[in-house]
């Protein structure tokens, strides 16, 4: 106009922004799951990086594979690959074979994800998609948990983790039964300190209660984190096992022991929460809870596996949809929400 | 004590640095541009012509019909055109044009002044249009039209909004701390034209000294309460406002009158109350300038058709300026001809520099359903589901299944959206098109 004109800029209002981003998010996630990656390593040795790394790899590979295409290939940086990939590792046993964690993560990602339309488009969480093939796929070395190693044992590569791709693992692996195991089988229950410490047998990254709830908090005080989805859980869990530890305590675990071992923490903190698998209404959240935690005790109490939260949280995934449907809130100055 | 607010709702940084600014008065440019159409409305229609000269406070135009207002010369002068200026939308607008007598005292012309006290309810509302007054909060409704809603709603109370709940304002502020009597005058005048048994000052907790100020001055009239509200964005929507106040819902399409209520902007009160009694049009305005853009903000008294381009320039723009806006960051304009002038209906210039500029320069990320949105919509909304439907042109089921014409745009979903989706921006692009469908 003039001379004097300045550089202006001609946006629609609101102009002011808050300042958490999506990349951030994923990020504050990553950070939050660091001190149990680190106990991994404590606990399982150096094969537990080498298996991260491989789900990792297997998770930006593809990732990178199909981003590539995009303009700019600009999906890899928002950290989304990366997280799914550790969040894959974390759920792996420490002595899987290398080449299987790598192909999880492919799986999680191309799968997962890819296949929906990227990010923001899938319907269930890519990280367990990629374990319920990998569980469906290899039965044994998912199930096949190596013993702890500690201290002295840092340098510990299971034998079982170098094993070639479709080759039989050495089947003389020292092996070792996670509590969950214990108690489904030998009716055998494990300390509480244990579980909530993580110097029990299991998956890398979920063994230790105290730095899964640490991370918890770190996420919600950071505001990434619907807290209803992992307090609904964990206290339908507490209760719906309470009735059962009532009705025969030989047979069923006690509510701490129930939300102590396993992927519980794991899962119900990190994965049940992942916000494009899970409901966006506060009444949804609660309902998505309450559902996962009714089958994990379900199957935990009467399905073939020890384990049951991959399997819960999946199946609630596909429930969101109409979970969000029908728990639309209620708009302002209208008698009640529209379905 | 916890104090009375809606839900939902956002809380953007307040940055009201002129808080503490006194209002001043502005200088006259040299030309004066008034826009027939300040208002919501018919546009008024231009008295004077090319080459007359006018007195300060002499109507040029007058109303076309009820839903217009009549107009008035901001400065002693000669009219140099009748003609058309673009307005703040870029749009070429009928104007009346006024050159200012450099050596005028630009003394007021007054009309005969009113005794408010005789005047009938009617006659008061024909007094409103008669002084050309608008809402001046922003949404520049014709303030007649608001005070007499259909007779046959009662309307029980009257909320003078000062919440002022976007970030920089603070005109509304100080028009409550530097002129209380004229609230309260206001007040009565409004009054008496609704029928109303009660009104209600509501401000945010960021302004307590003006709660203070003016429940003083309100002590003397039972009728006249005052109420601090939370600082919260967006606090000053009638719907919300009434809704923290009172605790009922103004329902989905309908106006505050349907439950019996009457909302006005402080500022719109005050100045009722200041220039009915003397039969004053209005010729000038306060208006907050703000930002980092520049280098002296502070509170003014601007006559109305002052070129934006005068006002930047004495408020000292400077090389940070990034972006003007007529209004307040969350829900203001962002003006694309520094021509334009100022109308009624400009509670302040906000220009903001670089830093103080977030959206858009971000990189937009996908939908991953955080809730933010959904936690922020003080309607209730769902946000990002619009957003998803948005981006698929599926407007029919934005409008039918979720609400979409409920949105008021307040823009607290692109506030919070971490991914930088432009959901507001969106939602008013689909409320355009279903609207233009609807037409033909």
């Amino acid at each position: 106009m003039t001379e004097k004109d300045p550089n202006l800029l001609l946006q629609h209002a609101p102009l002011l922004q808050q300042g958490m981003t999506t990349p951030q998010a994923m990020r504050d996630v990553l950070y939050a799951l660091l001190p149990v990656t680190l106990a991994a390593v404590w606990f399982f040795g150096l094969g537990a990086i080498l298996v991260l790394l491989a789900s990792i790899a297997g998770a930006a590979l593809t990732e990178w594979t199909f981003a590539s295409q995009e303009k700019g290939g600009e999906s890899l940086l928002d950290g989304t690959a990366l997280l799914t990939g550790l969040l894959l590792g974390l759920t792996l046993p420490p002595g899987l074979p290398l080449w299987m964690a790598f192909l999880g993560g492919a799986v999680s990602i191309g799968l997962g994800k890819v296949i929906w339309g990227g990010l923001g488009h899938n319907l269930f969480n890519p990280a367990l998609v990629g374990r319920a093939f990998l569980l469906a796929t290899f039965p044994i070395a998912m199930t096949t948990w190596a013993p702890l190693t500690g201290a002295d044992g840092f340098f510990t590569v299971q034998p079982s983790n170098l094993a070639l791709p479709f080759m039989q693992s050495g089947t003389d692996a020292v092996t070792s039964a996670t509590p969950l195991g214990l108690m489904k089988f030998e009716q055998q229950s494990t300390p509480l300190v244990n579980l909530i410490i993580g110097n029990t047998a299991g998956s890398l990254g979920e063994t230790s209660g105290l730095l899964l709830i640490a991370g918890g908090i770190y996420l919600w005080m950071r505001r990434d984190l619907d807290w209803r989805i992992p307090v609904s859980i964990l206290i339908t869990v507490m209760i719906f096992s309470a009735i059962l530890d009532m009705v025969d305590s030989t047979r069923f675990p006690d509510p701490l022991f129930s939300v102590f071992s396993g992927g519980m923490l794991l899962g119900s903190i990190y994965m049940a929460t992942d916000p494009v698998t899970s409901p966006i209404t506060p009444k949804g959240a609660w309902i998505f809870g309450v559902g996962v935690g009714l089958l994990v005790v379900l199957i935990r109490a009467f399905g073939g596996l020890p384990e049951g939260m991959m399997y819960s949280i999946l199946l609630m995934n596909a429930a969101t949809p109409l979970i969000d449907r029908y728990t639309q809130p209620r708009v302002f100055g209208r008698g009640k929400a529209l379905t | 004590m916890r104090l009375r607010t809606f839900s939902h709702g956002v809380h953007p940084a307040e940055a009201k640095i002129t808080s503490d600014a006194k209002i001043r008065r502005f200088p006259f440019a040299n030309e004066l541009t008034v826009l027939l159409s300040q208002h919501i409305g018919r546009p008024a229609k231009a008295i004077v012509f090319k080459g007359q000269e006018v007195v300060r406070g002499e109507r040029i135009a007058e109303a076309d019909g009820r839903m217009s207002i009549p107009l008035f010369a901001p400065a002693t002068g000669v009219v140099s055109e009748v003609g058309e200026t673009i307005n703040a939308d870029g749009v070429m607008t009928p104007s009346i044009t006024i050159k200012p007598f450099p050596a005028s005292e630009q003394i007021v012309h007054h009309k005969k002044a009113l005794d408010v006290d005789k005047l009938t309810p009617d006659e008061l509302v024909s007094a409103i249009q008669n002084i050309g007054m608008v809402g001046l909060g922003g949404a520049a409704f014709t303030a007649h039209v608001k005070f007499s809603p259909p007779k046959d709603k009662t309307i029980e109370t009257f909320i003078v909004n000062g919440c002022e709940c976007e970030p920089y304002l603070t005109a509304d502020h100080r028009v409550m701390l530097e002129h209380p009597e004229d609230v309260i005058s206001g007040i009565k005048i409004i009054l008496k034209i609704t029928g109303a048994d009660r009104a209600i000052i509501a401000t945010e907790s960021n302004k307590q000294d003006a709660a203070d100020l003016l429940a003083e001055a309100a002590k003397d009239d039972e009728r006249i309460s005052v109420e601090v509200l939370k600082t919260k964005y967006p606090q000053g929507a009638e719907k919300l406002l009434t809704r923290a106040l009172l605790g009922k819902d103004v329902p989905s399409g309908g106006l505050p009158a349907d439950i019996g209520v009457v909302v006005s902007n402080v500022t719109t009160v005050a100045e009722i109350g200041a220039l009915l009694p003397m039969g004053c049009g209005i010729i000038e305005r306060v208006i907050t300038i703000s930002g980092q853009g520049v280098s002296k903000p502070g509170n003014f008294r601007v006559p109305i058709g002052t070129p934006l381009e005068f006002v930047l320039e004495k408020a000292g723009l400077n090389d940070q300026a990034r972006q003007v806006i007529f209004g307040g960051p969350m829900m203001g304009k962002s003006v694309s001809y520094l021509g334009t002038p100022i109308t009624e209906g400009v509670t302040s210039i906000v220009v903001l520099s670089e830093s103080e500029l977030a959206a858009g320069t971000g990189k937009i990320h996908a939908c991953i359903q955080c809730a933010e949105c959904v936690s922020s919509c003080p309607i209730h909304l769902n946000p990002s589901k619009l957003g998803r439907l948005a981006r698929k042109s599926r407007f029919d089921e934005m409008v039918e299944e979720y609400n979409l014409f409920d949105c008021f745009e307040c823009g607290s979903c692109s506030y919070v959206c971490p991914s930088h989706i432009p959901l507001v921006q969106m939602f008013r692009i689909a409320k355009k098109v279903v609207r233009s469908k609807a037409s033909g």
